[in-house]
């Protein structure tokens, strides 16, 4: 009798390249959750929007490759990118920019290149840099958090955020709309940042960062640890990118002065800090591979969103941060090779052998 | 529940890095005591069961052997001979499916057991101190022992690290690995538990035999307390350590065993002695005791038989040559249920074809999952380059770049990255969510690499002997042409001074020097004929070659241009045909060039004929001379090989029915004669030297035609 | 003299060019020179490429030949023992888009054959020794030849010149030694744009 002639190992883990999708869909729960309850529905409707035009968009070039689509749907890393984009666009935004740039993530970033594990740039980032820079009036538009809404006043209700969505029609949401802390910090530069915390209601209000950015930030970071826990990923991309960013804040902070960079909190808890450490840096595609080059990777990504949050035109840095990164992550790669048991060296990948 | 009394062990061992945690399932097979199964009827013994040479066999069909009794003697150093492990007849020494993913097949011994397992007298050494280390390691190399923990490499050349040279690899620290890292395997912790005594005797042993080294430890994974407790009682009062550490897998590996237990790394492309340092298998240090002490050949092992396509699972003393078949039979084996066959663990063992494969020396396990139990493999899906690989690694290697590059067939690159220092320990594979199959491509890019080196040797190689072979035939052409030379120059020298002399003598007119004239007249023409003879006799063979050669290019030619003439479309026909005219005037003017010379040629040997025998072509004879030349004594081996092969390979056909191997041959000949008749005419029409070959070739084969027919008849008619 | 550069600016511009032109030209020249990489001469590098199997099916009586001719600009694909690995490596040598195998001078055998001489029938002509090219058959006039395996290289040459047709090329036997896994079939997902059409399908796709 004849039996399979298979390879070995024999035996192989359970864990399967989907799972770790779903452990980040879900990962991001408490993220969605602080985000939905400071500024309301639109977050959510985005996901849905962007999680909708992600699934159609990856099925449709899998058909046109012929490729199994059901197949490759399962692994639901469409969905990731559907999600994490929807996270990242601004509450309420209309529903062409989170279908552009959700198409934009699929189709050009992440199917044009070869699909999943093919793709040198994080397809969301990619969708978000497009839309940044095509639509920056919309993109800027960011809701206020209900702490912060004038009494009397909710947040939108789900009818008047699917108007101002669908229809443009934004006179529901137009008293809700406003800058982040990090926007209010770079229109203000030049005074001194206690100026700053004491005259924005969004600072003076929170307890160490933003009103409202502090806790999305912190449910983000909860769900990053979850996923440390599940060994989604390793800790030195994420750790590193944090520990540089706080590096950087710390050595610019400057006394408070009129020329201070902000504090380290305010750093680390606003903006897509933490969605960007745990979400997106951790992204293994686009990253370095080794742990040492996932380290040099983070950091590296954690000085550049200093650098252009202080110094340059974008108030939240994450995403160029983050492409400028994958461009470089090739070349970490090229120069942070493990060494190899047995050897004195590591070595270089390119090395002509001695014949 | 007795404690061990000595002091508590506390010996620091090293961390490795990557490594494993698949689930044990060690507890199945560890709840039943060691067990025995019947003789098997038939048991099959592999030549090749070690790494290295095969053992050539020292029985003949019919033979009768006892258990213990060597059946195939080692051939060179890396080689370790076979021994019969029960009793019974010889009942063939054939090709059959070795225990390999393949199914390959390689020669064997077939042993028909009597079933009465008779042993040969042992002969016992009770104080191996008194003993040579060389003679030790005889003994333990006669005993046919090689690593048995699955790499079958021969323990005897492990055991003398110094190769015979003075003060070379002196050994510092003897490691008996008692890891058993892989899932399922318990073959290992059962001998520690049952053979503990031995273990460390031979421990022991293998200690004197390599120069009491300052240290030696045996290793146990923390998994197997009893096995460490069991150790840990027989090792009291001796010098042997026992050292604890994490169960991770692969610390079973000689490499990572080494750097947990001394925090050294064998440095990539040496062996482990070069550090001072030496690794046997704890079963192995077993049965180089028992081989030493008893006298007793390696003719059993302990092998886990496990899975839940078996009724009972558990660790089974074993004959080496048993049929795999034989001890799943033994323990209530549902085919039916089995998803996969597998020798050695989950992790690294490899999936057998069938079950008609034997246990061999190397044999630790044989697994028969369930479906459920080792489900086939999903499809694989693509890399995210999650790194999980990377962090399982031991070896510190990239796993995804290797497999980027073993996809993309980037073999430099794959060696840049120390491809050939994976162990192929799976872990990669084992941890992938993306279920790649990372070994195999590493197996495959490895064998692809290796193929490569060898064809390239073996291009290089070829590269030489035709170089060589054609400078030879310059240097015959050239000595040939020299000669020629020469023998012209000496000729005209000889009709000079002939002339010279005449002119000479004519003008003189003397008595006294008519005298000398007759005298030298006398000696030159004789002169004059040998070299002129000598002359000739290099030209014609050159001539008529050249002739040959003309006729036989032309001949083709316009064969050629003939066939193409009656391929060719209208348009072209006419200006084939004045090419083929062309070509069949000059084959004419060859062939008659040829006839001329050869008339000539015949006209001159009948008159040189009276003369003195003339050399017989020498350069033929050199070229016979050469052609021998390249028989040294490796390409003698090497025929002799062929020969040998050769025979087997017409015994192979004798497997055919007799009238369908007729008919076969019959259709052959037939189809060679006619091809012999067309070569002989042809070779008839051109006046080739060869005609006699030819004609001896075809008288030959139409013998054998005959006597074929002739065959298939009576056949037929006894039919 | 700089009236007509300063009125012609073309004439500076051209003069200005032709300056910089000459003195990176005799830049380049000097590290050209001074900085030569001495590597194997092509024709050893193309030589050692080809499978060395001496077959003359290029039309060439053996490989270096052959190197020769390519060296010279003949077509890179009349090697059929080296098959297509042979061609992409010295396509990739000299940089060049790989062709197929030119069928006119022969087909790639799947399997590495052997020459193999049944003894019985051997006359001792010594036609077959004169043909090999790596002196691979053994053997005397009117003795039995014999064919040293481990130096035949396939090339078939022996095969035309036997009288007795009693040269027959045999498929070497796969050992255990020189066995070696395949590389996985490329699985669904594990190919790129362009290429990556595959027989599977879960029934939706094209």
């Amino acid at each position: 009798m004849a039996f399979i002639r298979v390879t070995s190992p024999h035996a192989h883990i359970a864990t399967t390249t989907g799972d770790v999708m779903r452990w980040v869909i879900l990962a991001t729960i408490p993220g969605l959750v602080a985000l939905s309850h400071f500024f309301g529905w639109g977050t959510i409707i985005n996901i849905v929007i962007a999680s909708v035009t992600a699934l159609a968009c990856e099925a449709l070039v899998l058909f046109l490759r012929g490729r199994p689509v059901l197949f490759y749907l399962k692994d639901c890393s469409a969905l990731v990118t559907a999600i994490l984009l929807g996270l990242a666009l601004p509450p309420y935004a209309p529903w062409w920019i989170v279908f552009i740039g959700t198409a934009s993530a699929i189709i050009l970033a992440k199917q044009l290149y070869g699909g999943l594990g093919y793709n040198p740039f994080n397809p969301a980032m990619v969708g978000y840099v497009i839309l940044l820079i095509s639509f920056p009036v919309e993109m800027t538009r960011w809701a206020i958090p209900e702490t912060l809404i004038a009494d009397g006043e909710s947040l939108p209700s789900l009818i008047s955020a699917l108007q101002a969505v669908f229809i443009g029609n934004t006179t529901g949401i137009d008293g809700f709309t406003g800058a982040t802390p990090l926007d209010l910090f770079k229109s203000q530069q030049g005074l001194l940042v206690e100026q700053i915390t004491s005259e924005n209601s969004i600072f003076s209000l929170a307890s160490f960062s933003g009103v409202g950015w502090e806790w999305v930030n912190i449910s983000f970071l909860l769900g990053g640890l979850f996923l440390l826990y599940k060994r989604a990923f390793t800790w030195h991309a994420p750790v590193s990118m944090l520990a540089a960013l706080a590096i950087m804040a710390t050595l610019f902070y400057d006394g408070g002065s009129s020329d201070s960079g902000g504090s380290v909190l305010l750093h680390l808890f606003s903006g897509g800090t933490m969605l960007g450490a745990f979400f997106i840096i951790t992204d293994p595609v686009s990253s370095a591979t080794s742990n040492k080059g996932r380290m040099i990777y983070g950091a590296s990504i954690g000085i550049l969103i200093y650098i252009i949050r202080i110094w340059g035109n974008y108030p939240d840095a994450i995403a160029f941060a983050v492409l400028l990164m994958n461009f470089a992550a090739p070349f970490i790669d090229y120069y942070t090779l493990p060494r190899t048991y047995g050897h004195t060296k590591s070595e270089r990948a390119t090395r002509s052998r001695d014949q | 529940m007795t404690q061990p009394t000595s002091k508590p062990m506390l010996i620091k061992t090293y961390n490795i890095p990557g490594g494993i945690h698949p689930p044990e399932n060690k507890v199945q097979s560890m709840q039943l005591p060691l067990g025995e199964i019947a003789i098997p009827n038939e048991l099959v013994f592999p030549l090749n069961q070690h790494i290295g040479t095969p053992a050539d066999p020292i029985v003949n069909v019919g033979d009768t052997v006892l258990a213990g009794e060597k059946i195939a003697e080692a051939v060179g150093g890396l080689s370790v001979p076979v021994h019969a492990s029960t009793s019974g007849t010889i009942s063939a020494i054939e090709d059959r499916v070795l225990p390999h993913t393949a199914g390959i097949t390689g020669p064997c011994i077939v042993l028909t057991s009597d079933g009465q397992h008779k042993t040969i007298a042992y002969t016992e050494v009770k104080d191996y101190h008194s003993l040579q280390p060389s003679q030790l390691i005889e003994k333990i190399r006669d005993a046919g022992i090689a690593g048995l923990g699955g790499a079958g490499f021969p323990t005897a050349i492990k055991l003398n690290p110094s190769g015979g040279i003075e003060g070379q690899n002196t050994i510092n620290t003897l490691i008996l690995n008692g890891t058993e890292c892989e899932p399922y395997i318990t073959a290992d912790d059962r001998l520690m538990q049952d053979y503990a005594d031995d273990v460390v005797a031979g421990a022991e042993l293998l200690a004197f035999i390599l120069g009491s080294p300052q240290r030696v430890v045996i290793g146990i994974e923390d998994n197997k307390p009893n096995a460490i407790k069991a150790i840990q009682t027989a090792a009291q009062g001796s010098s042997v350590e026992v050292s604890v550490f994490p169960t991770k897998y692969p610390s079973g590996g000689e490499k990572q065993l080494i750097q947990i237990l001394t925090g050294q790394e064998v440095a990539s492309g040496t062996i482990p002695a070069s550090l001072g340092i030496v690794v046997q298998n704890v079963g192995t240090a077993m049965a180089a005791y028992r081989a030493v002490r008893y006298g007793e050949p390696l003719t059993w092992r302990i092998t886990t038989c496990v899975g839940e396509a078996l009724h009972t699972q558990r660790n089974i003393k074993v004959l080496l040559g048993t049929p795999v078949q034989h001890m799943l039979s033994e323990n209530g084996f549902n085919a039916t249920q089995a998803s996969r066959l597998i020798m050695g663990g989950p992790m690294m063992g490899f999936a057998l074809p069938n079950t008609d494969v034997p246990i061999v020396k190397t044999t630790n396990c044989i697994i028969a999952p369930s479906q459920s139990e080792m489900p086939e493999p999903p499809p694989a899906q693509a890399c995210i380059r999650c790194g999980l690989c990377a962090e399982a690694c031991p070896a510190s290697l990239l796993p995804q770049q290797l497999y980027w590059y073993a996809k993309a067939e980037e073999y430099e690159r794959l060696q840049n990255h120390n491809l050939f220092d994976c162990i192929e320990c799976g872990a990669c594979s084992y941890v992938c969510p993306s279920a790649i199959p990372l070994v195999q491509y590493y197996r495959a890019a490895k064998g692809v690499i290796r193929y490569q080196e060898q064809e390239k040797i073996k291009s290089d190689h070829a590269r030489q002997r035709f170089e060589f072979r054609k400078l030879r035939i310059e240097r015959a052409e050239q000595e040939k042409e020299e000669k020629r030379q020469a023998r012209k120059q000496a000729a005209e020298k000889a009709k000079r001074l002939a002339a010279e002399k005449k002119a000479a003598a004519a003008a003189s007119g003397e008595a006294d020097a008519s005298k000398n004239t007759a005298q030298d007249a006398g000696a030159d023409p004789v002169a004059a004929a040998i070299a002129k003879m000598q002359a000739k006799a290099q030209d014609p063979a050159a001539e008529k070659a050249k002739l040959e050669r003309a006729v036989s290019s032309a001949q083709s030619r316009f064969e050629k241009l003939e066939s193409r003439f009656i391929d060719a479309e209208e348009d072209q026909r006419e200006k084939l045909e004045a090419q083929l005219k062309q070509a069949e005037v000059r084959l004419k003017d060859a062939k008659k060039n040829l006839s001329h010379f050869l008339e000539a040629q015949i006209l001159e040997t009948q008159i040189e004929s009276t003369k003195p025998e003339k050399p017989k072509s020498p350069e033929k004879a050199d070229s016979e001379t050469n052609k021998l030349k390249p028989a040294d004594e490796k390409s003698l081996d090497a025929a002799a090989a062929a020969i040998e092969r050769a025979k087997a390979k017409s015994e192979a056909m004798a497997s055919m029915s007799q009238e369908d191997k007729l008919k076969t041959q019959l259709a052959s000949l037939e189809a060679r004669v006619q091809k012999a008749r067309e070569k002989l005419q042809k070779a008839e029409a051109e006046g080739s030297e060869h005609i006699s070959a030819f004609r001896t070739g075809l008288e030959k084969m139409e013998t054998k035609l005959a006597t074929t027919q002739k065959e298939l008849e009576t056949l037929k008619e006894s039919n | 003299m700089f009236d007509l550069i300063f009125n012609h600016p073309i004439i500076a511009a051209l003069i200005g060019l032709g300056g910089l032109a000459l003195v990176f030209g005799g830049i380049l020249g000097f590290a050209a020179v001074k900085f030569k990489v001495e590597g194997d001469p092509i024709v050893e590098q193309i030589d050692s490429l080809l499978p060395q199997t001496q077959c003359g099916q290029c039309g060439h009586p053996g490989c270096r030949p052959y190197a020769e001719g390519i060296a010279n600009g003949e077509a890179i694909n009349k090697c059929p023992p080296g098959g297509q690995s042979t061609i992409n490596a010295i396509a990739s040598l000299l940089d060049v888009e790989a062709p197929s195998l030119d069928e006119e001078h022969g087909e790639e055998k799947e399997l590495k054959t052997v020459a193999y001489i049944r003894e019985d029938e051997c006359i001792g002509c010594t036609k077959c020794i004169q043909a090999c090219p790596v002196d691979a058959i053994l053997g005397a006039a009117k003795q039995m030849h014999t064919v040293i395996i481990d130096e035949c290289t396939g090339c078939d040459l022996c095969v035309e010149p036997c009288p007795v047709d009693c040269i027959d090329m045999i498929p070497i036997d796969q050992t255990v030694k020189d066995w070696y896994w395949e590389k996985p079939e490329t699985g669904i997902s594990t190919n790129i744009i362009a290429t990556d059409r595959e027989p599977y399908n879960d029934g939706q796709a094209a």
